[in-house]
């Protein structure tokens, strides 16, 4: 029964609300274009609240780290834990901090 | 004759995005797409709240202890003063895309006058509407400029819906006696005055699409001032009024 | 409750790469992507959470009925925002489908063509506006307590797509409950709709659950990769013991006169529902089979136009772009 038109490409969708500092991932739709990406991203993920502003990739163009990266692109991070606030031990009444 | 002037152009704005708004709703679950369908939602639910908005202070304007279901629920056909267009039946997608598109254009046009209403009620109304409508406009241009410049199958229908409906879209300009009231105390804007830059509009964005429009002025009437609604009007108002008609004293 | 009737699907993989892979799921690992996963596993993944993506597009259809004569204009708003968001629903877990490398075009066909399937409920009909209430209370009722364990399945996108869905449905019960108490405190006529609704309506809505897994050793696997959380007893019973009080608060009678508190295992016992009617309706012979379908074909065929006149327009714009530069 598909006369195998063209499917629409798979879009994902990012969003930063209104009291939020960065773009989340919130999910994916398709869309025809970049403009009607942008369009179905507002009525799509926009409905209980409206984001302040929204990015939409082509699903296609995002590189993502391979599962298996996760040791050498993350081991760095991990060893070094006096970046966390939490080591350091700080006295209540030096106030907050 | 004022008061009476004001309710009837509350009517005419209330009962043009009821009907509408139903219109739209009639496309859930059955769009081509579930993105499109998610979009028509949105605006359905919008012109609904705005209907709720208009028929609610259309009711307190007529003073006569009805609400805004009232209004929308137990009134007669030729009660209705909404525009012809509107009443017509969805026919498909593209249909219903254009008359948003044509619709769409004129409302922002006219919602944005109204943000200086001498009414206050009236001028907050179209503060919070003006928004929906602007985004609504976007959105059905889009669609008819890609759908009009797509496919041959998709510009001959684009076309056919525009030819269809053009007929239409001149009632939405006509001044009566109603819109004069309305323009002499600072109410609301003559429509007619809307008409030049409304077609500016709708050519630009004809012309992207690849679609011709009609040379034609004649326009349909009867739907705002509500002296000759379409057989259409009827046949909706019998399902729509269906459950308060059958069970008047029950609310819901 | 999608999987209703999912085989989990035999795997041939490599014996170490499966139970590596069993011990990530064990240890609460999510699953994401580009993991290596059994082939069984991604295939009744795409079964299962395909099928609750047609749940959600088909479950438009019995409520998307009433929107037309919804009997007030608040009425008409939540309910079209309700079915508004089953469409919703249904592009998120048509996304997370489509991770697993299936396209939503292809789940749809074989939807239209009877491959997959959807759930039971959706192919009885809405005859009164009570039935809002009843499917919101109901059939949203059964679901939410399918969905929220749903929330710490192993794989990553069906796990995060549950989590919107979950945050989006409380308020699809809820107004279900509203409908069903206005009623009740309404006209006679009006509580003699509700009841009945309830009466057409319970057995079917226990039918969501599916068969007991007792009669599936397919259920097992499904469990073991934590595709399933529960088991389809367990989540009937709780589905009875939260319901039956609800029912009374509204002064509605369950259809079954054999319900009573059983002190011992803690719930109530109650009568199994009519088995052989959920396997005519799952096999194409429930009341609204052939309208449901009807209607996605119709929609399918009737948009095909939009769809590629959309697309193509795509394509020159992109055709301009690369020849302006």
């Amino acid at each position: 029964m598909t006369g195998k038109a063209p499917e629409w490409p798979l879009w994902e969708v990012f969003i930063r609300g209104q009291h939020g500092m960065a773009h989340r991932h919130v999910g994916s739709l398709h869309a025809a274009d970049e403009k009607t990406a942008m369009l179905n991203a507002r009525d799509v993920y926009t409905r209980r609240s409206e984001g302040v502003s929204i990015w939409v990739v082509e699903a296609r163009h995002i590189v993502a780290s391979a599962p298996s990266d996760k040791g050498p692109l993350y081991e760095p991070a991990n060893s070094k834990t006096y970046r966390h606030p939490t080591f350091f031990d700080i006295p209540d009444d030096v106030g907050a901090m | 004759m004022t008061a009476n002037a004001l309710l009837e152009f509350l009517l005419r704005q209330g009962d043009t995005t009821l009907v509408l708004g139903h219109r739209l709703s009639e496309w859930c679950g059955q769009a081509p797409a579930l993105e499109e369908d998610i979009a028509l939602a949105n605006t359905a639910l919008d012109l609904i709240g705005q209907t709720q908005m208009w028929l609610g202070y259309a009711a307190e304007v007529e003073g006569a202890g009805r609400t805004a279901d009232d209004l929308a629920y137990r009134r007669e056909a030729w009660d209705f003063r909404n525009l012809l267009m509107a009443e017509q039946p969805n026919g498909d997608y593209g249909r219903t895309l254009m008359r948003q598109f044509l619709f769409d254009g004129f409302n922002v046009l006219h919602l944005d006058a109204l943000q200086s209403s001498t009414d206050e009620r009236i001028a907050g109304i179209a503060a919070k509407s003006v928004k929906e409508a602007r985004y609504h406009l976007q959105r059905s241009t889009e669609t008819v400029i890609a759908l009009g410049d797509g496919t041959a199958e998709s510009n001959r229908r684009m076309q056919a819906a525009l030819d269809h409906l053009w007929p239409y879209t001149g009632e939405m300009f006509v001044a009566d006696a109603v819109e004069a009231a309305m323009a002499e105390t600072g109410i609301a804007p003559d429509p007619s005055t809307l008409r030049a830059e409304w077609g500016r509009t709708v050519r630009a964005g004809m012309a992207e699409a690849t679609l011709t429009v009609p040379d034609s002025d004649f326009a349909h009437q009867g739907g705002k001032n509500g002296k000759r609604h379409s057989e259409h009007l009827g046949h909706m108002l019998a399902v729509t009024q269906s459950l308060p008609r059958a069970y008047p004293d029950a609310s819901w | 409750m999608y999987a209703q009737m999912v085989k989990s699907e035999a795997t041939k993989d490599d014996p170490e790469k499966l139970s590596a892979f069993q011990a990530r799921i064990d240890a609460g690992d999510k699953i994401e992507p580009k993991d290596w996963m059994p082939e069984g596993y991604r295939k009744t993944l795409i079964r299962q959470i395909g099928q609750h993506a047609h749940s959600e597009i088909v479950g438009q259809l019995p409520e998307g009925n009433w929107i037309s004569r919804a009997p007030s204009l608040e009425r008409k708003a939540i309910l079209l925002a309700k079915v508004q968001d089953e469409a919703g629903h249904g592009l998120y877990l048509y996304c997370a489908a489509e991770t697993l490398g299936v396209t939503r075009d292809e789940l749809t066909e074989m939807l239209l063509d009877g491959r997959m399937k959807y759930s039971s409920i959706f192919n009885y009909p809405t005859l009164t506006w009570a039935d809002m209430g009843a499917v919101g209370w109901l059939v949203d009722g059964a679901a939410i307590m399918n969905q929220v364990p749903l929330q710490r399945t192993s794989y990553g996108p069906y796990s995060r797509a549950m989590i919107r869905i979950c945050k989006e449905e409380s308020f699809h019960q809820r107004q279900g409950f509203d409908i069903m108490m206005k009623m009740c405190a309404g006209t006679p006529a009006q509580k003699a709709m509700a009841q009945d609704a309830l009466n057409r309506f319970w057995y079917p809505a226990l039918m969501m659950f599916g068969p007991s897994d007792k009669e599936s050793v397919h259920s097992e696997q499904s469990m073991a990769w934590k595709i399933k959380m529960n088991t389809n007893d367990e989540l009937r019973q709780k589905f009875v013991d939260q319901t039956v009080p609800q029912a009374e608060y509204l002064g509605l009678t369950v259809p079954d006169e054999s319900i009573v508190w059983n002190d011992d295992k803690g719930g109530y016992d109650f009568a199994e529902p009519d088995w052989s009617e959920f396997y005519d309706v799952i096999s194409g012979n429930g009341p609204c089979n052939v309208d449901r379908i009807a209607t996605r074909q119709r929609a399918w065929d009737e948009g095909a136009w939009v769809r590629e006149g959309l697309s193509a327009r795509a394509a020159k714009r992109r055709a301009d772009r690369t020849a302006a530069q």
